[in-house]
């Protein structure tokens, strides 16, 4: 008797023709495409849509998909439809720069924006400087990527971490003191992040300790228990997502919270969320908020976004959103989707109200191609007023304050001839 | 007498049908920076194609030939990356020079490496190699000054190669009348990947080769035919980390870039299904099973840049179930019976 | 001083706890089918996640009492494809594993989402046990008793029970346990079972410390490798004294030299296959 096996419920033919059959899809949809006769501008998007960044990727690619529409409903860039092909870094450098040579040789996509891992995103600026593609970095954040590698044809919209620290240092040393304890991952983001709080906290005469934890660092009680026996006025937690979590929760189940004040830079509000109550606290940056009652554009964005994304827009979204629009103001003025002209165009160039979506005036700096938009400091508390209202804006420092002068990032801006 | 005519004449015959794929096969690779992109595909991708087939029959030489599974080959191909990429960005903008670092990197490392653990077998053999393959990993991701870190080793690219006048400019990647952009290194990738393979093949026909073989099959038999085993097992683990590196320097020159998680047990996974997707027992196999492995995960990723994790395990899942001879071991059944 | 090394000692111990738990269910796995479980780490996460959901329906207790029961019931279903590939090159069954990792990460992430998620965690477990051992909370003892009764129960199992017997029979020869008229294919099944089972309970105690996601489980995997090749492969008892040492090791490197603390288990590992390759307790012949 024969026995029943995988291959005879599914014989080998019939796999063998399914696998035919996807890749001749694959073949045949560069020509199906020009058949149609469109001419779409083509914008690149390399993100880490799987692994532990996942969470914050897909906000941003919800941003750009709802400016893409947006774009398009409105006539597109130059009379043109606007097309966004998404690609998954997973978070992996090789990857990521492979997806980036695809889109530019293959796709001949006119603009690159990415990536969410600073480390991938200045791999990227990399291969975009050499293939001369205008490249924007939404929501990578370490400071060489507008600093000592700052290139013509990349820009950023987040932050940069000497931003995000002098912004919050003042606030802290003012409500809590001057003795910090920092937690800190190990890795050039972690080092750049507490480097930048280290330059402003010694500048107000404090003074500090910590530790530098392994990137997927689980478990914090050793270096708890130290900061503990310490006694510091602020406990830092400077771990990004997943371990950022993971950190926090620790830190309340010691009741460390009682003892000292927390904060930091970054916590996000996709991080924000999936903690419980206790967890929700310390005072921190964001580096945009949807909850500004004064502004008209930022409330009709909000309804709008909540009604079609089904979701409360985090500052993630935000920059996917500016990316797009920035593309397309940029464009529209330059009339070229030409890199170096792009380039030009973009610098010092100031962002309309409903597109930087805040009160005070936008534009990108000049000098190292950083956005300079308002950071909004505050408190992160359970749920208020509903259950997206967990943050509360307690000041807003205008970037280009904290952000010091461009002779500080160690960018020499070099020009294409 | 007929007899003797007709042994001669299958003889002839399959004489030139041994030649005959490896002509097709030459012939499609060298004409690849014509025909890819019209399917849909770029040159970077055919020169990964090459660069992962290049390590898959790396590993292969000790997985399908002497029988023994290594699931941590991947250390020794970003060690040769990461050769490459520290000669070229801290010591001397040169090519040549920076693929003999790589390779000898990963190969001594290796070789060490395999001194350790030649006496175990199977399945704690493999995760020997796995859990001594990530130690390279959490170094290469840890030492933040040297090796970049976390976000992997930048400022560094390939250089041309050569004297004066007889200079190969590998690192232009303007197109050319109907060669598509970046054929320059393609071809370049192409020329080491010959060499290579011939090396390789030559080792796998000689004495050497017909040894492992032989391990393969009946351990306990070779020993008592007086081979000495675990010698051999350890030149072929060796070797096969020589192969690896080499095309991880050949990686590091293709990105201009060496990551962290070319070091990593998910690589090392690849390039096993790379080698049984096109056919452990085969010599060219692991480059046909990187071919379809790679432009699927390429497509997959592409297509479904969220969903395409599940789609590529169902796969890696259906293969082993499916095509354990892997597709090169099934046409070689089907042109036997 | 003394003080501190004793913290970080008992820091050390909780958290090998959790490391043992891990390896318990990977050595398992590994000494009866030959198979090292690349997916183990999902089953952690799908464990968490299960109890997420049931939480939301029967609270914390009733989720840490069947969460670990349903996986163990994907865990069936999965080793039901393992059949396939007993018989053949162990290449195969790394691979399948390797490739089910692949889709139940994927398929994790498809349903619940990017997005961390956190379970709510009953109050008197949160509250330290004393001021001065602040960082000892009854989470933690919780976490510990559990995985004490948990290994009792095993070990007890293994030592008592006729099933027991045969697992531990067919570690050694499954060959002959076959011939002796036993249903092997049964066998490997619920010892694949257990080993779930085991990996689901360890999802469910980590979502008190740590947030849930899909990839939750991964950082896991290679300390539970290290323990089994540390301990010894094929010996359950080293396993258990491999995931505490390293537990251990983790925790009072990250006392002295934070940055190393991940790096000094695999010196560990290194150290003993250079000194003694089958393991503190392995047996020799073990593989």
């Amino acid at each position: 008797m024969k026995k029943t096996t995988f291959s005879t419920v599914f014989p080998r033919r019939t796999l063998l023709k399914a696998g035919v059959a996807a890749s001749a899809l694959q073949v045949a949809s560069p020509f199906i495409l020009t058949a149609r006769g469109e001419t779409p501008i083509k914008i690149g998007m390399v993100n880490p849509l799987t692994g532990v960044l996942s969470a914050l990727a897909k906000s941003e690619l919800d941003g750009a998909q709802y400016a893409e529409a947006e774009i398009n409903k409105k006539g597109g860039i130059l009379g043109r439809p606007v097309q966004l092909l998404v690609e998954d870094s997973a978070n992996d450098v090789g990857t990521g720069v492979q997806k980036t040579r695809k889109l530019i040789d293959r796709d001949q996509v006119d603009v690159i924006l990415g990536d969410v891992n600073s480390g991938i995103a200045a791999a990227m600026a990399q291969v975009t400087a050499e293939k001369k593609v205008f490249h924007i970095v939404p929501g990578g954040h370490t400071d060489t990527i507008t600093g000592v590698d700052c290139k013509w044809n990349v820009f950023r919209v987040c932050n940069d971490t000497t931003m995000d620290t002098s912004a919050i240092t003042p606030e802290l040393v003012k409500r809590f003191g001057k003795k910090w304890f920092f937690i800190t991952p190990d890795y050039a983001y972690g080092h750049s992040l507490q480097d930048g709080f280290i330059k402003a906290l010694k500048k107000l005469g404090g003074t500090y300790d910590g530790d530098y934890l392994p990137i997927n660092n689980t478990d914090f009680s050793a270096t708890l228990i130290k900061a503990k026996g310490y006694k510091p006025d602020v406990l830092l937690n400077n771990m990004g997502g997943l371990t950022q979590i993971n950190c926090m929760k620790q830190i309340v189940q010691f009741g460390l919270q009682k003892e000292m004040a927390l904060g930091g830079a970054l916590f996000e509000f996709e991080t924000v969320k999936a903690l419980q109550p206790d967890a929700q606290a310390g005072w921190w940056v964001m580096e945009w908020w949807w909850d500004q009652p004064k502004v008209p554009e930022v409330v009709k964005f909000v309804a709008d976004y909540r009604a079609t994304a089904k979701k409360t827009p985090s500052a993630r979204d935000w920059f996917g959103y500016v990316s797009m629009h920035t593309v397309r103001v940029a464009a529209e003025k330059a009339k070229s989707l030409e890199g170096p002209k792009l380039a030009k165009i973009m610098e010092d160039l100031e962002l309309p109200r409903d597109v930087a979506l805040q009160a005070a005036a936008v534009r990108y700096r000049a000098g190292d191609h950083e956005l300079m938009p308002t950071i909004f400091v505050g408190q992160v508390h359970p749920p208020k007023a509903g259950p997206d209202d967990v943050f509360s804006i307690e000041a807003e420092i205008p970037g280009v304050e904290a952000a010091g002068p461009v002779e500080d990032t160690g960018c020499k801006m070099v020009h294409p001839a | 007498m007929s007899s003797v005519i007709a042994a001669t004449a299958s003889v002839q015959r399959s004489a030139q049908r041994r030649w005959l794929p490896v002509a097709v096969i030459w012939l499609a690779l060298v004409t690849v920076p014509v025909w890819f992109p019209l399917l849909g595909g770029y040159n970077a991708l055919a020169g990964s194609v090459l660069v992962f087939g290049l390590a898959a029959m790396g590993l292969n030489l000790l997985l399908g030939f002497t029988g023994v599974l290594s699931f941590g080959h991947a250390a020794y191909f970003g060690l040769g990356a990461y050769g490459a990429g520290l000669m070229l960005k801290y010591v001397a903008a040169s090519t040549p020079l920076a693929m003999l670092a790589g390779t000898l990197f990963g190969g001594l490392a290796g070789t060490l490496f395999g001194l350790v653990i030649v006496r175990r077998r199977g399945v704690y053999f493999a995760m020997c190699t796995i859990a001594f393959g990530q130690i390279f990993y959490y170094i290469a991701y840890k030492w933040n000054d040297f090796t970049g870190g976390f976000d992997g080793l930048r400022g560094f690219h390939r250089e041309p190669i050569g004297i004066g006048a007889l200079t190969l400019d590998i690192t232009d990647e303007q197109p050319f009348l109907f060669l598509s952009e970046g054929f320059r290194f393609y071809y370049f990738t192409l020329a080491m990947f010959t060499i290579a393979v011939v090396l390789m093949g030559l080792l796998v026909r000689s004495p050497f080769g017909r040894t492992l073989r032989a391990i393969r099959e009946n351990e306990r038999r070779a020993r008592f035919l007086g081979i000495p085993v675990e010698r051999h097992i350890w030149l072929s683990f060796s070797v096969s980390c020589f192969f690896t590196a080499l095309a991880g320097t050949l990686y590091a020159l293709l990105n201009n870039f060496a990551d962290p998680l070319a070091l990593h047990y998910t690589q090392s996974g690849y390039f096993v299904i790379m080698a049984v997707l096109g056919g452990m027992r085969s010599f060219w196999g692991p480059l046909l099973g990187a071919a379809v492995f790679w432009v699927l995960k390429d497509f997959l990723s592409s297509a479904l840049p969220e969903e395409w994790m599940a789609f590529l395990g169902v796969i890696f899942v259906l293969a082993v179930l499916f095509f354990p001879r892997g597709m090169l071991g099934m046409l070689k059944r089907r042109s036997a019976e | 001083m003394l003080t501190s090394i004793i913290y970080n000692v008992a820091n050390g111990l909780m958290l090998g706890a959790f490391y043992v738990l891990m390896a318990l269910g990977l050595s398992l796995i590994l000494n009866l089918s030959n198979v090292i479980n690349f997916a183990h780490g999902n089953f952690l996460a799908l464990g968490a996640y299960l109890a997420l959901e049931l939480s939301k329906v029967m609270g914390f207790w009733g989720a840490l009492l069947i969460a670990p029961l349903l996986t163990a019931l994907i865990g069936v279903l999965v080793e039901l494809l393992m059949r396939f590939v007993y018989r053949r090159d162990p290449v195969y069954s790394l691979l399948l594993t390797f490739g089910l990792a692949f889709v139940m990460q994927g398929a994790m992430l498809w349903w619940w989402g990017p997005s961390p998620q956190a379970m709510e965690m009953p109050d008197i477990l949160n509250a330290p046990i004393s001021a001065e051992l602040f960082f000892v909370n009854w989470y933690r003892i919780f976490t510990v008793v559990v995985v004490i009764a948990t290994v009792i129960g095993v070990f007890a199992f293994l030592r008592h029970t006729r099933v027991g017997l045969r697992i531990r029979a067919g570690t050694l020869d499954l060959d002959t346990v076959s011939a002796l008229g036993v249903n092997v294919k049964l066998l490997r099944t619920f010892n694949f079972t257990v080993g779930c089972l085991l990996a689901g309970l360890s999802g469910v105690l980590l979502t008190g410390k740590n947030g849930i996601s899909p990839n939750m489980g991964d950082d896991y995997l290679m300390p539970s490798f290290i323990a089994i090749i540390v301990g010894g492969a094929g010996s359950l008892t080293g396993t258990l004294f491999g995931g505490l040492l390293i537990g251990i090791t983790a925790a009072v490197t990250g006392a002295i030299y934070a940055p190393a603390s991940e790096v000094v288990i695999f010196v560990m590992m290194i150290l003993v296959l250079l000194t003694r390759p089958r393991g503190l307790m392995g047996e020799e012949g073990m593989l």
